[in-house]
């Protein structure tokens, strides 16, 4: 048995490290190219949701290098994401490629499920183990989305460019070797150190902008076209909606954004005040955490037809009038070119600083 | 925010209660009809869908929507005017392990987004989920703005259930939710079966549908629908499925198109669904995987969306009409 599974963001460096303690043997599948969406495309329906096609393309590629088991998260709605591997696998049997796929449910909700699919790929395994690794891989995982929150936190203020991402880079290095915790621990507090010890400009002067929205989105720079680390060397201080390990986490708490499911409910009600599946809720209730600490503007990213965030795009546009927050959506699909978002996303950031100047915030307005 | 019923004294002492014409209208509207009624409200229903109520609705709505959400919205605007309160539930599940559709579920945040254009809304969660408590205590709310006797409001919701069993009887009859609301055509000497399967909401509505149930009959179709199939037809065909559907409408869905699959009753399949929606571009796999499997029926999928026209529709359903027809002859 040879295991792949689809990227998404720094979900390869989390799976790599539980399939190593699990003695799981597998494959990282080629990264999500052009290509990748093309075979996608291809394979999967028409109508389908984006991150779906692409994700194929990734399973594709993987068989392609050699994989023959595929693993897939579940879900139990009620957005399409819970269906994603049921579809996929017929998607893929119809054009006769040869493959197992295991779908992990959510251990909340189907426990017993949950233990199978670790039985299928690391059968010498027991619950006891497997539970250890998880712990371990997961802890490990949210050092990854800390150091990431930091990065955007960052890198709008680097000296030299690029150095902050470097930094980052390093530091996920240095974070991918550390086996056990103590090794975890101490890598992280390295990597941390390196970010840190950025040259920045303290001085300059950055918007503050909430990106937001679907998580794969949101996670995936190949679908959103890198438009953190743009809109970083672009002087944006970036605050995100979704981390990997508070999204595929159990708890309710999300301790990396520090805003719980709970938190996010109450700061959406009046305008979205029910779940909706998906980040949904999310992507309005941390759109009103942003505004409430005086953030200059929100960036929405979407997948075209992803159903929670567009009952939040239905939304924005009173939410905004009301709150007097300039809100960017982005429709995503296989069509969507790079040059069209940055045009648009320049043009945003002017809104933005001439917001600012008319509030008389930029220091150079002050001083002339 | 969403101009939630709270202010007892605002209360009209009979107030005009509106239901949209669209989503979930075909499915329930005897029970809430007659639970209204009861309680002394004057019921006022929008449509049925022409162009100015679908265009009114493409306008107001975020052009990303699905479509049928879209007419929701231009069935509200219509109510706006003429009513106290438009009813807009959110109907989060209607059974212990299945939701609705996301939509469904932000259904009266995304109407409130309309701002000022927005009608007074009658809105509570139903959530099966939660158990029937849960489901009682919202009955309640929305029957307290007819009434403040709890007495009341349960016989109005007996009343509604009883109503609303009449007509799932008479559907499984045989007849359509068109003929019980008459907008049917009566069948004319019919020599083909043909199974027709998606959302209510599309099937029966003759301006999305493009008339697709007269449109069969007048061609000397017999149509026989999801609504026929006792439920626990639609549970067993389920069974084919290794991983169990959460949208409940959609189990219907999948769940009759199994069964006319593979039962071969019918000489072919006619499966409707919308542009841009969620749960259809999934099932729809589901769906055609299993026809092509068994490859028994004929099946024919279209998609109905805001730009298709009605001749390129007509001539579809006749071609696939005169397919089944030339089949069928053959093989007698
Ligand atoms: S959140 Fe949206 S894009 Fe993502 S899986 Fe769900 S419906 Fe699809
Ligand atoms: S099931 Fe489809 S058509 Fe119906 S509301 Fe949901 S997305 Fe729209």
């Amino acid at each position: 048995m040879r295991a792949s599974f689809p990227h998404m963001g720094n979900i390869h460096l989390l799976m790599s490290d539980l399939l190593e303690r699990l003695e799981v043997e597998y494959i990282v599948a080629p990264p999500t190219t052009t290509k990748t969406l093309e075979i996608g495309v291809r394979h999967a329906p028409e109508f389908a949701c984006l991150p779906l096609k692409i994700t194929v393309g990734n399973f594709i590629e993987a068989l392609d290098t050699g994989a023959d088991t595929l693993l897939m998260a579940g879900g139990t709605g009620p957005c399409r994401f819970g269906y994603y591997a049921e579809t996929q696998k017929r998607v893929m049997e119809q054009i006769g490629l040869d493959f197992s796929m295991v779908t992990f449910e959510s251990p909340a909700a189907h426990p017993a499920m949950f233990v199978k699919a670790f039985k299928t790929i690391a059968p010498d395994k027991s619950v006891l183990q497997v539970w250890r690794a998880l712990k371990t891989s997961f802890a490990k995982g949210r050092c990854f989305d800390l150091l990431e929150k930091r990065l955007l936190q960052l890198r709008a203020y680097e000296v030299a460019p690029g150095s902050t991402t470097a930094a980052y880079e390093a530091g996920l290095e240095l974070m991918s070797k550390a086996k056990s915790r103590e090794q975890i621990d101490a890598a992280y507090a390295e990597a941390l150190a390196l970010l840190d010890e950025v040259p920045l400009d303290r001085e300059r002067e950055v918007l503050k902008i909430g990106i937001v929205g679907e998580f794969y989105m949101l996670l995936e720079p190949f679908v959103n076209f890198g438009v953190e680390r743009w809109l970083n060397e672009h002087d944006v201080y970036l605050e995100r909606s979704v981390y990997l390990t508070d999204w595929i986490g159990p708890s309710r708490r999300n301790p990396v954004l520090g805003v719980s499911d709970a938190d996010v409910g109450r700061l959406a009600h009046g305008y979205l005040s029910h779940h909706v599946g998906g980040e949904g809720q999310a992507t309005i209730g941390h759109t009103m955490k942003y505004i409430e600490e005086g953030f200059d503007g929100i960036v929405h990213l979407l997948p075209f037809t992803c159903m929670p965030e567009t009952i939040a795009k239905t939304i924005f546009p009173r939410l905004a009038r009301d709150m007097d927050i300039p809100v960017l959506s982005f429709v995503i699909d296989e069509q969507t070119g790079k040059a069209g978002v940055i045009t648009r996303l320049e043009a945003f950031l002017d809104l933005l600083w001439s917001r600012r100047r008319a509030k008389g915030g930029v220091r150079e307005l002050v001083a002339s | 925010m969403l101009g939630r019923v709270t202010e007892r004294e605002t209360r009209p002492m009979r107030p005009t209660i509106g239901l949209p014409q669209a989503l979930v209208y075909h499915k329930y509207f005897p029970l809430w009809g007659e639970f209204f009624s009861y309680l002394g409200a004057d019921v006022a229903v929008s449509g049925p869908t022409d162009k100015r109520v679908l265009n009114a609705g493409l306008e107001a709505a975020d052009s990303e929507l699905c479509l049928p959400v879209k007419l929701f919205f231009g069935h509200v605007l219509e109510l706006a005017q003429q009513v106290d309160f438009v009813f807009v539930p959110r109907i989060v599940a209607v059974e212990g392990d299945a939701f609705t559709c996301p939509k469904l579920l932000g259904l009266p945040d995304m109407i409130g987004a309309l701002g000022e254009r927005a009608p007074s809304l009658l809105s509570e969660t139903f959530n099966m989920k939660r158990g029937m408590r849960d489901f009682y205590k919202s009955v309640y709310k929305v029957g307290s703005v007819c009434t403040d006797s709890s007495i009341k409001v349960y016989r109005a919701w007996r009343s509604g259930l009883r109503a609303q069993a009449d007509y799932e009887r008479q559907l499984l009859g045989g007849v359509t939710p068109l003929d019980v609301l008459g907008q049917g055509i009566p069948e004319k000497e019919p020599d083909l079966t043909i199974g027709v399967v998606g959302h209510a909401y599309n099937v029966y509505d003759r301006h999305l549908s493009m008339d697709l149930i007269n449109r069969l009959r007048k061609s000397g179709g017999r149509v026989v629908t999801g609504e026929m199939l006792p439920p626990k037809v639609i549970e067993r065909e389920l069974q084919r499925l290794p991983k169990r559907l959460f949208w409940s409408y959609e189990k219907e869905v999948v769940g009759s198109a199994f069964h006319f699959i593979h039962t071969g009753d019918v000489d072919g399949i006619i499966f409707l669904l919308s542009f841009a929606c969620g749960p259809d571009s999934l099932t729809q796999v589901l769906i055609e995987h299993e026809a092509r499997k068994t490859s028994k029926t004929p099946m024919m999928s279209l998609v109905v969306d805001e730009h298709s026209g009605e001749a390129g529709m007509a001539t579809r359903v006749e071609a696939f009409v005169d397919m089944l027809r030339w089949q069928k002859g053959r093989v007698c």
